[in-house]
This record gives C-alpha cells, structure tokens and sequence, in this order.
C-alpha cells in the first residue's frame, strides 16, 4: 500500500514539470504556430481565419484549408529576413565566443580561489542580477555614448582625440550582450571546474606535463561540458535578443529579435512575425540538441 | 578478474634473500637526511633520515596524519621539504618540479582521465616525453599486456570495474620506466578477496620488472605481505624500519607493537638481571614473568612486556612444575574465526589477558567454552621486553 501511494507521488512529481511546459511553452507554441499559417486581416484579432468552438465540422474543415506556408515563403525570399537571421547568428556567436574566453579564466580563478572565498566571489559574479535588466542595458548607454564615461576616460588619459562611435553600432551590442549573459557562461564553467579532481593535475604532472601542458591536455578538455553549456546557455537566447539591440544597436543593427518586434507592432504583421519566431525555434533547435546529447552523454559516464 | 590461461611454468619462489640494507657497501637509491616538513606552526615530517635502496618494496606504514603521505608526496615534488635532503641516485631533489622527476606515483583515487581511453591514458606520460608513435603504441600494448589489461585499450574509465581502473592506473604510472614507483593506498578502493590477489599481483610484477616500489598504506596485513622492509610512523617521525618479521617479532616500542598486529601489554617492574634472563613481577599476574631476551634494563626498571596472543598456550589442564610465565583464568568473550579462536580471560585479578588458538579439528562445540576456568603459559622467547 504505502509503496503504490509512493509510486502515485513519484509519478505526480515528475507530472508538474510536464504539465508546466504543456501550459506554458507547447499552448503558446501551438498559438504562435498557428498564427503564422494565417493571412493578416483588418479585423480584431488582425489575422484569419479565427477558430471557435461549436462551428461544426464543415465550417472548421474549411477554415482549416486556409492556412498555408505562405508566410515562410514570404519570408524566407526576402534578404531582409535572412541578412536579419545571419547577423543575429554572428553577432551571437560573437559574444559567446568572447564570453568563453572572458568568463573562463574568471571560473577558473574562482575554482582555484581559497573555499571559503568561493561563494563570495560567485556572489558578486551573480550580483548584477539583483538590478533590472533593463537599467543595466541603460547604464551601458551611459558608458558608451559620445560624450559617455568611456570616451571621457580615454580622452582625459589622451588615449584618443575624438570620442569614438561605440553606441548604436554591432559593437555596442555585442558589449552589451557579453556584459548581460556573463554569468550565464560563468556559472556552468565554475561548476565543470570544480568538480575537477585535483590529483588529475598532479597526475598530469607526475607524468611529464608543465602546468600549461596539463591545463591544455587535462582541465580543458575535463570541462568541455561546461563549456559547451555556458556556450548553448547564452548563444541561445542571445540569437533572439530584443531589448540589447534595441538600445545599444543602430540603424544597421537588425537582429531578429528587433526584426520580428517590427513586424509585429510596427508593421502590425502577426502572422509574418509568427512564421518568424517559429524559424528562429528551428534554427535554435539544432543548438539545443547537441546540448542535449552531451548532457546525456555525460549522464551515462556518471 | 580477466587472467588470460597463462603458460604452465615451473614454480619458483617470487621472493628470494635480499637486504642491501644490510651490505655497509650498498648505495641507497633514496636517501632522505634529516628531513623535516612545516605547515606554518604544524610539524608534518620531523626530522626523518631514510634510506631505500634499488629494487626494494618499501612500505610507509601508519595511521591517517601520521605523515607517510606527505613523506611520499615530497619525493613525488608535490610538496618541498623545510628543512633537510632529499637525494635520488645521488642528486638533489630540492627545488625539480615534479614533471621533471624520475619518479611516477599512482594515485590513490586513480587519478585517470577522465576524457581519454585506456590507451592514451597510459600513453600520456610517453606522449609528453615526445616519444615515436610506433614506440609509444609498443610500450602501451605492453603495458596492457603487464596488467592484463588487453582488449581494453579503447575503453574508457568510467566503462571499468574498480579492479580494472586500479590496473589502468598502475600501468600508467609505470609506462615511463620511472627509477621508482610511489603507491598511494593502491588498494584502498577493492574488496578484501580482490585486495588480496592484488598484493601478490603487484609483488610478483614488482619482482619482475625490479622497479623501486615505495608503497603508503594503513593496512599492516598489506604492508607485511608486499613489503621487503615497513617504516611505521607516529606524529611525523619514523618510530621503527625493519622487515615485517622484525616489526612484529621484535617491535622496538609500544606503538609499534599495538600497531601491528593484536598484542597483550603487561605492565612489570625488572626484578633481576643476568645475561640472557630477565626476571619481572607485574601487579597482573601472580607468576613471574621470565624472558630470555638481551637489555640494558637493571633491576628495578619499570618496563613492559609485550605479548602475541598466538603464542600464549591456552588449554583446560594446568601444566606441572612451571612456575613462571603462566597464568590462570576464566574465559569471557570467545571471538571464532573459523581458522582461530580468540579467547579473552580474565585473570584472577581483573587483568585480561588474549589468548588464540588455531581450531586444529572440526568441532561444532568449541573445546574451550564461555566461563571454563583456563590455564595460560607461554615460553621465555615469547614476550617482548618494550622500555617504558
């Protein structure tokens, strides 16, 4: 008796994360989804056609028969949207891969640090978070505008003459992006290398290999998880960044996440903007599969 | 364990005489002088002078915090002495980091790659020597073949039985040829059976190949199996180095003699002293206590006599005309063992004193029950004086 109860408990536990998604991501997904086999209308909701319930069968057969791939075809021959997809692909894998190279020396460092010190130093790597995002982005304006702290900075060290164009360009969004999801990269990397033993570098030693030898043939390699997970955590949702490009980004900025707002409120296009979100899942998709398999992977090495 | 039908061969006794310890000629290979290691106020090694010589097992034998380790990590490079030499085949060791040692340890938790298979983990120390490939892949298949490891090569660690990573790791730390082989408590991590077989597996290849073999444990039945001579340490300083025979035969303190092995300490004060005879009277026992041991203990000397329970005789009868060296008693706790028995008396006075007895014939009721009143007797040659 008590073991069923148990079993019905362990099966309501495992429900909820289920049913969280079903609710949450597959609903609106299929929301979205079907949006964007819609046309556009002037009408409220602007798009058609509209499902009820109670319409009978030949009426919803028919209306089914309007939706179509016209809106990915519309998409996908247009530059626009593709240069858009692209740019926000590079301008991500950009910051990722300027993120891999700042935020692992800083895990490192943590990892290495006295452990005591180490949630201290976690801490303040996590304490940006404590303000909005929204303010942080803000800031960044306040940086690295014309008459900025930055240029300021540098011309009072007479590094330059002339205050350099850093906002509204890609660079200003890459900035931006690095500084936002830099905990983000962080994270996953103090975890792979903490959990490193540390008589695997002494073995590394004991075996010939200098200090640098063994962190390039034995750390690096023992935390690629965490690298490729710090990498999946912020390339993925820096591919779809809004609010980054939005306010650091200039006129020739056009990542998607802008591009599909555009379309939406500018352009009152709800279906083209739908078919859009609904690409950038399935580009999106590939990344989060290798993730998958690696973290698989790894289970089955435990 | 993966044994493959091995060649039928003549047998030969893996150990043969050998002590260059005791040849004034023989040069050490190892020689700590005065060694002594600080961790700001803590002294870890005080003051330890060692030699260990070529082809020797030598085991570093006590309890957790007692400083073989450390000892071991300070010839391996990971530690530095404060104070003293450590020379290997004449050359100073002080200040050569530990990549750049002749010297390979095997790690107690293994220490194996996680990422890499079984062959480049043995290859990695060869690969940062920079050696050929066809080389390196002959030394491997070696190796594998040394541990009884083939067919395993492209495994990874994980995909291995404890007994097998062990062996991975041994071969790795023996790849490179090193002058001497650190063992950390190789065999910490097996069960007893397979601990066992390991211990004379790692005897015979130790045999076989002549590498120095420096092996830190807390098992004193590990170290007296594979080891040609045991240091036992306290506190950071080497309290004896013998063979294991010595060790327990002839332990030359009261640490040494409660560390290894079970023992009865009786606490006496020297009565008289000639040569060859010493006579001591103790508050435990009623008899005196006869030993034939040589010392430089005189009459009136506290001191104690340490006694295994394996050479006490214990028995129902009381034996005729011996008036020293016996005891008699009551027995309250039998621990049966199968092979032996170990038999707790007490004595008349409260004292207890252990007693074992090897079950000789097949015998559901024990010969010696619960509560029988028993009679002890030993030789002279069977205790050990211990200065207190």
């Amino acid at each position: 008796m008590a073991l069923e109860k148990r079993s019905n408990f362990a099966h309501l536990t495992v429900a909820v994360p289920f049913l969280w998604l079903a609710l949450f991501f597959l609903l609106p997904f299929l929301i979205v989804f079907k949006i964007s086999l819609s046309d556009d209308a002037v009408a409220q909701p602007p798009y058609g056609p509209v499902f009820s319930l109670g319409e009978g069968w030949t009426v919803l057969r028919d209306k089914l028969a309007q939706l179509d791939l016209e809106n990915y075809a519309f998409v996908l021959g247009d530059w626009l949207y593709i240069y858009s997809y692209l740019q926000s692909l590079l301008l991500a894998a950009l910051a990722t891969a300027i993120l891999v190279l700042v935020g692992y020396p800083v895990a490192y460092a943590i990892a290495r640090s006295p452990r005591g010190l180490r949630p201290v130093l976690l801490l303040l790597v996590i304490l940006p978070f404590f303000t909005s995002f929204l303010i942080r982005v803000y800031a960044w304006i306040g940086i690295l505008s014309r008459e900025g702290l930055l240029n300021q900075l540098l011309i009072s060290f007479g590094a330059i003459s002339q205050p350099l164009e850093i906002l509204s360009t890609n660079l200003a969004v890459v900035i931006g992006m690095v500084y936002s999801y830099f905990p983000f990269m962080v994270l996953p990397l103090y975890a792979a290398l903490e959990r490193m033993d540390d008589s695997l570098l002494e073995a590394a030693a004991d075996l010939g290999a200098t200090p640098s030898q063994a962190f390039w043939r034995v750390t690096v390699p023992v935390s690629a998880p965490g690298i490729v997970a710090g990498a999946l955590l912020c390339f993925i949702p820096a591919v779809g960044e809004f609010v980054i490009p939005d306010l650091l980004g200039g006129s020739d900025t056009q990542m998607i996440g802008r591009t599909v707002w555009n379309e939406f409120a500018v352009n009152r296009s709800w279906s083209v903007s739908s078919a859009l979100a609904i690409l950038i899942l399935l580009v999106l998709l590939v990344p989060i599969l290798i993730y998958q398999r690696m973290q698989l992977r790894e289970l089955e090495s435990r | 364990m993966d044994s493959q039908p091995a060649k039928p061969q003549k047998p030969q006794s893996v150990r043969r005489k050998f002590e260059p310890w005791a040849d004034p000629a023989a040069q050490p290979l190892i020689r700590f002088q005065s060694v002594v290691k600080r961790y700001g106020d803590v002294v870890a090694i005080d003051d330890v002078s060692l030699d260990i010589y070529e082809r020797e097992f030598f085991a570093l034998l006590g309890p957790s915090g007692c400083g073989k380790t450390t000892l071991m990590r300070m010839l391996a490079g990971f530690e530095e002495a404060s104070e003293g030499r450590i020379t290997l085949a004449g050359s100073d060791l002080s200040g050569v980091p530990p990549y750049r040692r002749p010297v390979n340890m095997m790690f107690q938790s293994y220490a194996l790659f996680p990422h890499m298979t079984v062959a480049d983990n043995i290859a990695f120390g060869l690969k940062q020597e920079r050696m050929p490939k066809s080389e390196i892949a002959a030394r491997v298949d070696e190796m594998l073949k040394l541990v009884n490891l083939r067919g395993f090569e492209k495994r990874k660690p994980h995909q291995l039985s404890g007994g097998q990573r062990q062996r991975v790791a041994l071969a790795r730390s023996l790849a490179k040829r090193p002058k001497v082989l650190l063992l950390d408590e190789p065999m910490a991590a097996l069960d007893k059976k397979l601990r066992e077989q390991t211990q004379f597996e790692l005897m015979d290849l130790q045999q076989r190949i002549g590498t120095t073999f420096i092996i830190v444990t807390h098992d004193q039945e590990e170290a007296m199996t594979v080891a040609d001579r045991i240091a036992v340490m306290d506190h950071g300083k080497l309290v004896q180095v013998a063979t294991p025979t010595e060790i327990y035969e002839q332990p030359n303190s009261r640490y040494v003699a409660e560390f290894v092995g079970d023992i009865n300490i009786i606490e006496a004060v020297v009565e008289r002293v000639t040569p060859g005879d010493i006579a001591l009277k103790s508050n435990a026992l009623e008899a005196e206590l006869r030993l034939t041991q040589r010392s430089d203990v005189k009459t009136g000397d506290p001191a104690a006599v340490a006694l295994r329970p394996e050479k006490i005789r214990i028995g129902k009868e009381p034996l005729s005309e011996v008036h020293a060296n016996c005891a008699q008693g009551v027995v309250y706790d039998i621990a049966y063992l199968g092979d032996l028995s170990i038999y707790h008396v007490h004595l008349e006075n409260g004292f207890v004193l252990k007693a074992t007895k090897t079950n000789i014939s097949r015998q559901i009721e024990p010969p010696i029950g619960w509560d029988d009143k028993v009679y002890l007797s030993w030789t002279p040659d069977a205790g050990v004086l211990l200065k207190s």
